[in-house]
């Protein structure tokens, strides 16, 4: 192959080669002799199988083998043990630095996975684990598919990232399952938090021909293929709607991309379009349209975020920046909560479920009490009736999560967590009483938003115990805690707040002691750019529009209806008040707050007509592209104070926040790459956040 | 109320192919993926048998840890995916676990308490050597109890051609061959096969592939080819690997069922299990075993040895089965012995060879109606000898 391929081979280096290993198997029932190449990179499933260019090559030599065998009658392919393939490897993406190699790279995939379409024999993939991207594609390309009932995941997560599945998805699964379906796995699913599906879902929507339970998964299906070469099974397809079905499925795609989007990220458009071109196109002409797509995206800057906002989650979350070591962390074996309100119980719930250790709530009040717990209870008869717990586990959790009118409770517990009111006085006096029970080492954590550790811990008489432990609504969706280190809180204390957060499923980021800390520092401020247009003058549908392009998750008025005007307010005068030249207190937003409005929108999504004369007034409307830069602007600056304060370790640690805290998406990675690549850094603080690609470690 | 013992048959049996241990088929492959394959495979061919209806999984192991530990019988169902409702357990009795497995479980069936019940054994000799962890009592040497001699197999064998001096390493060799010689022949007229389940086989380095046949045979196996190798027992000794069954890799299981169950279920019915017997004998000459089994059982059921119309007995050791031949007067080549061959070629892997001696008999017995009783014999360490009486359900002679 080309000299393109030597290149790329050498950019990926570091390419950790999923070897293609063929062995010849007889075939039950007499059907012959089959060849059965096994994917395996040599190490177990932590470590999935990946294609690069060192995998293709091998995977197309033992094809190209068994394509000059006439003594075969079949090739099936596998993987190893709970992993078939998981697609593409990226590590060595960020290296390449032209088109050609670019277009290399999807030409390559192609040119090896087609042959598994197009061998003189039928050729069967034996889909035994987790199949994303490129894995799924080698699949798409064989002649028959069987899936195992253990499989945990298959998708074609490539939109998500930055990338199209252009090793043949785009052109494959539309043409296997129709456009509707095919969409689903190329869009819908990726565009919602990388949604996967199971080996079940798989075989109902028709992408394998057989499904075997996982216990001699390879076994059965090499059965089956035996019969389906023997013609005693014969495969039968529904027939793809290749009509106003497909064009109708298209432009749904179209519709909730653009929604969710609005062309901020390229690669959801282009896969769409890639499907509704693939209705009309040969597989040569697909083939080619998919290396072009590829080519452009993987050149893309969307692209470069995409893969340093995976990273972060993946591996940044993992070690989290300036945690001390773990050996210093302490056993939680009793969890206390004070509070019985609506965070409270969510805590008390999310302790319970992960720790599996008793958690006492507290409330001076036993009817608020009663109501915490109940809401505890609640949620876990949810859990059972959806079928997540069994009636034992319901009865466990139930058992551990009680409720007390007194703290004494608290007594045995190691882990005391306070979700009462946004008041310094009453947080302080909270903190005094627990710490008249509590051992000396007990950990004291609080949940608070925007109120100083340091000053919370002031008048204990151990204040090293005292962490920030600042989880994001609702709890059991959004994966960030900030946890924050007093002046005074020592490492054991801070060790055992990442043990507990790990131990917890959070993704935990060390913050200084500084006002609102990271997530809520950055919405507001951002938040308050366009509350001050609106003030100015600026239409509030169009301030609120104005963001659009960044293909937030929610627009901003949105995010201020979810956080509640009041908590939003309070947050902005806390900021205000530490940074009263950045940070302005919105007067519209204040009236809203005075006039007990808690809804920014009517129930059909157009602005509360109440709220909206409550916004109106000013005289010097923006437009909408002046109120996004401002926006920016804002945030570069912002975000260049706070490293410089050391609020987190790095830039990095602002994104993987924004992201996990506030959904920021991948296209972006979080703000910081954005900033850079679209020249705000530059303009607003004469230097980038990266130097050259982000990264994310 | 006076109990009334119930008559119990043997369904069905499923083996994986066998392995050589070591660096053979299944090096890579667990011992209990195997036991399941086969357990699975037992409830595919007899789909009239509801998983829930099994009341025992009783799965023998001679080495009990690792993946042939966590009571076997039980994890293997579980991982099997038969119903959590159906119980299983493990069991040990060397060389014979699986022949015990089914004596044991059969005997539950006649007693009333099983309607159904799995009965087999698998054991890894690759993963899980002769040997591995025991840690036999001082005192089994200190007061001379059992001979040292008596924990090395290979040395009871050699021992055996002590006690039968008519015994040469020249008829041992001669047997080995015709063993190989039945095996080979009947693979050729496919009757093996239809007893083996095809079983995935894993390797790092050759990726995934399927075990169809078995391993161990060595066709074309000739008295000049074995006359050479090595007696590793004894310096100019007698049993050789060629005379001997290999150290090898497997897994068995069978059906049985209460005679009427099975009639009920629509179940096959290949043979009627009538009587088994165990018997100790000196551990230095375990090999010995299967004669007084046999004659206890012989006696208690007044029958004489001309009334046994096949015998499958296991070839740990060609002397073995010729010390029992000769006891017994009966031929070296005498056609109603293993028929098919037996361990020396297929191989044993300790305790799942006990149920393969019983598939290759119901199979035989399905051939030759003119048959009414088969015996099913091994030989076990720490001397033991156990035999199982089996009746021909395709009999015709009384008829």
């Amino acid at each position: 192959m080309s000299t393109a391929i030597e290149q790329a081979r050498e950019l990926f280096s570091d390419e950790v080669v999923t070897n293609a290993i063929s062995r010849d198997v007889e075939l039950p029932y007499g059907a012959g002799t089959a060849v059965l190449i096994t994917l395996d990179n040599g190490h177990d499933h932590t470590k999935p199988n990946t294609f690069g260019p060192g995998g293709l090559l091998s995977l197309d030599a033992q094809i190209e083998a068994a394509r000059a065998r006439t003594d075969i009658v079949a090739v099936a392919i596998t993987g190893k043990p709970f992993i078939f393939a998981v697609g593409a490897d990226l590590t060595g993406v960020p290296k390449i630095q032209t088109r050609e190699q670019a277009h290399a790279i999807g030409k390559l995939g192609h040119d090896v996975f087609r042959k598994l379409g197009e061998l003189d024999v039928p050729t069967f993939a034996l889909v035994n684990g987790a199949a994303m991207g490129g894995g799924t594609e080698v699949a798409l390309h064989c002649t028959y598919r069987t899936i195992s009932s253990g499989v945990p995941a298959l998708a074609l997560p490539e939109a998500f990232l930055g990338l199209v599945p252009g090793w043949g998805g785009t052109y494959l699964l539309p043409h296997l399952i129709g456009a509707e379906k095919a969409l689903k796995l190329i869009v819908d699913n990726p565009l919602a938090q990388n949604k996967m599906i199971k080996g079940r879902q798989a075989f109902e929507m028709g992408i394998a021909d057989a499904m075997f339970e996982p216990a001699d998964f390879v076994e059965e299906s090499l059965r089956w293929a035996a019969q389906v070469i023997k013609g005693d099974v014969t495969v039968e397809r529904p027939e793809v709607d290749k009509g106003e079905a497909w064009d109708n499925a298209v432009n749904m795609a179209r519709f909730v991309v653009e929604g969710k989007l609005h062309g901020a990220a390229p690669a959801p458009v282009r896969a769409v379009e890639l499907v509704a071109e693939a209705k009309n196109r040969t597989r040569d002409e697909g083939f080619a349209a998919e290396d072009d797509a590829l080519a452009d995206l993987i050149m893309s800057d969307e692209l470069k975020s995409g893969l340093y906002a995976f990273d972060l989650v993946q591996k940044r979350a993992k070690r989290p920046a300036g945690a001390p070591d773990k050996s210093l962390a302490r056993k939680v074996t009793k969890v206390g909560v004070v509070g019985a309100g609506l965070m409270a119980g969510q805590l008390a719930l999310l302790f319970a479920r992960r720790l599996d250790v008793p958690v006492v709530m507290t409330d001076l009040d036993q009817e608020r009490l009663d109501k915490g717990v109940d809401y505890v209870h609640g949620e876990v008869d949810k859990l059972l009736k959806k079928g997540r717990i069994n009636g034992d586990k319901a009865n466990h959790l139930k058992a551990l999560v009680t409720g007390s009118l007194t703290k004494d409770a608290f007594s045995d517990a190691d882990f005391v967590i306070e979700a009462v009111f946004e008041k310094m006085e009453v947080k302080q006096q909270v903190f005094a009483e627990v710490e008249a029970v509590v051992s000396p080492e007990a950990i004291l954590a609080t949940n608070t938003s925007s109120l100083s550790i340091t000053e919370m811990a002031s008048k204990l008489q151990h204040p090293e115990r005292v962490v920030g432990f600042h989880f994001f609504n609702p709890v059991a969706v959004l994966p960030l805690l900030e946890i924050i280190r007093g002046e005074r809180t020592d490492d054991a204390a801070l060790a055992t707040a990442f043990g507990t957060a790990r131990k917890l499923k959070k993704t935990a980021v060390l913050c200084k002691d500084a006002p609102a800390f990271v997530v809520n520092r950055l919405l507001t401020l951002f938040m308050g750019e366009v509350l001050g247009a609106v003030g100015e003058g600026t239409e509030p549908e169009v301030a609120d529009r104005a963001v659009a392009p960044l293909g937030l998750p929610m627009s901003p008025l949105m995010l201020l209806q979810l956080v509640g005007p009041a908590v939003a307010l309070h947050v902005s005068e806390t900021l205000h008040e530490a940074f009263p030249e950045r940070f302005a207190v919105s007067s519209e937003l204040a009236e809203i707050v005075k006039e007990g409005k808690t809804a920014i929108f009517a129930p059909d999504l157009t602005i509360d007509p109440e709220v909206k004369k409550l916004f109106s007034g000013g005289d010097q409307p923006s437009e909408e592209s002046e109120i996004l830069e401002r926006a920016l602007r804002a945030l570069a600056r912002e975000i260049r104070i706070m490293l410089d304060e050391g609020v987190v370790a790095e830039a990095a640690d602002i994104d993987l926040c924004l992201i996990t805290g506030a959904g920021w998406p991948f296209h972006t990675g979080g703000i910081t790459p954005y900033l850079d690549r679209a020249g705000v850094s530059e303009a607003v603080n004469g230097k980038r956040f990266h130097e050259g690609d982000p990264k994310a470690l | 109320m006076p109990r009334t013992a119930r008559d119990v048959v043997f369904v069905d049996g499923v083996r994986t192919p066998f392995g050589k241990s070591g660096k053979g088929l299944y090096a890579e492959t667990r011992a209990d993926d195997m036991i399941v394959r086969v357990i699975r495979e037992l409830m595919r061919r007899n789909p009239g048998l509801p998983p829930e209806r099994i009341d025992e999984v009783a799965i023998a192991a001679t080495t009990q840890i690792g993946d042939q530990g966590l009571t076997i019988g039980r994890s293997a169902a579980i991982l099997a995916g038969l119903p959590k409702s159906v119980p299983g357990y493990a069991i040990d009795r060397m060389c014979a676990g699986a022949l015990t497995a089914v004596t044991t479980s059969g005997a539950g069936i006649a007693f009333g308490a099983y309607d159904v019940v799995i009965a087999g054994g698998v054991e890894h000799m690759g993963r899980h050597p002769m040997g591995e962890g025991v840690d036999p009592n001082p005192r089994f040497l200190s007061e001379k109890l059992v001979d040292p001699s008596a924990l090395v197999m290979g040395n009871t064998a050699e021992n055996l051609h002590d006690r039968f001096p008519t015994i040469t390493k020249e008829r041992a060799d001669a047997y080995a061959v015709r063993s190989q010689e039945k095996v080979a022949k009947a693979y050729a007229d496919g009757k093996i096969q239809p007893d083996l389940v095809e079983m995935l086989v894993r390797s790092l380095e050759q990726g995934y592939g399927l075990a169809t046949q078995d391993e161990p045979p060595r066709p074309g196996t000739s008295m000049e080819s074995l006359a050479g190798l090595k007696t590793p027992f004894r310096a100019h000794g007698n049993v050789t690997p060629g005379n001997a069954a290999g150290l090898n890799d497997g897994a068995t299981g069978a059906i049985l069922a209460a005679e009427d169950v099975a009639a009920e279920l629509g179940l096959s019915s290949k043979m009627r299990l009538v009587d088994f017997s165990f018997t100790g004998v000196e551990p230095e000459v375990m090999g010995v075993g299967p004669v007084p089994a046999t004659e206890k059982l012989l006696a208690r059921q007044g029958l004489g040895i001309d009334d046994i119309g096949l015998f499958e007995i296991n070839e740990a050791f060609a002397v073995q089965v010729l010390a029992f031949l000769e006891h017994f007067g009966i031929a070296d080549d005498d056609a109603r012995v293993n028929p098919w061959g037996g361990a020396i070629a297929l191989g044993h892997p300790l305790a799942s060879s006990g149920v393969r001696l019983m598939m290759q008999l119901s199979r035989l017995f399905a051939e030759r109606p003119d048959v009414r009783y088969g015996l099913t014999t091994m030989c076990v360490g720490m001397g033991m000898g156990g035999t199982v009486l089996w009746e021909n359900t395709n009999y015709e002679g009384g008829k």
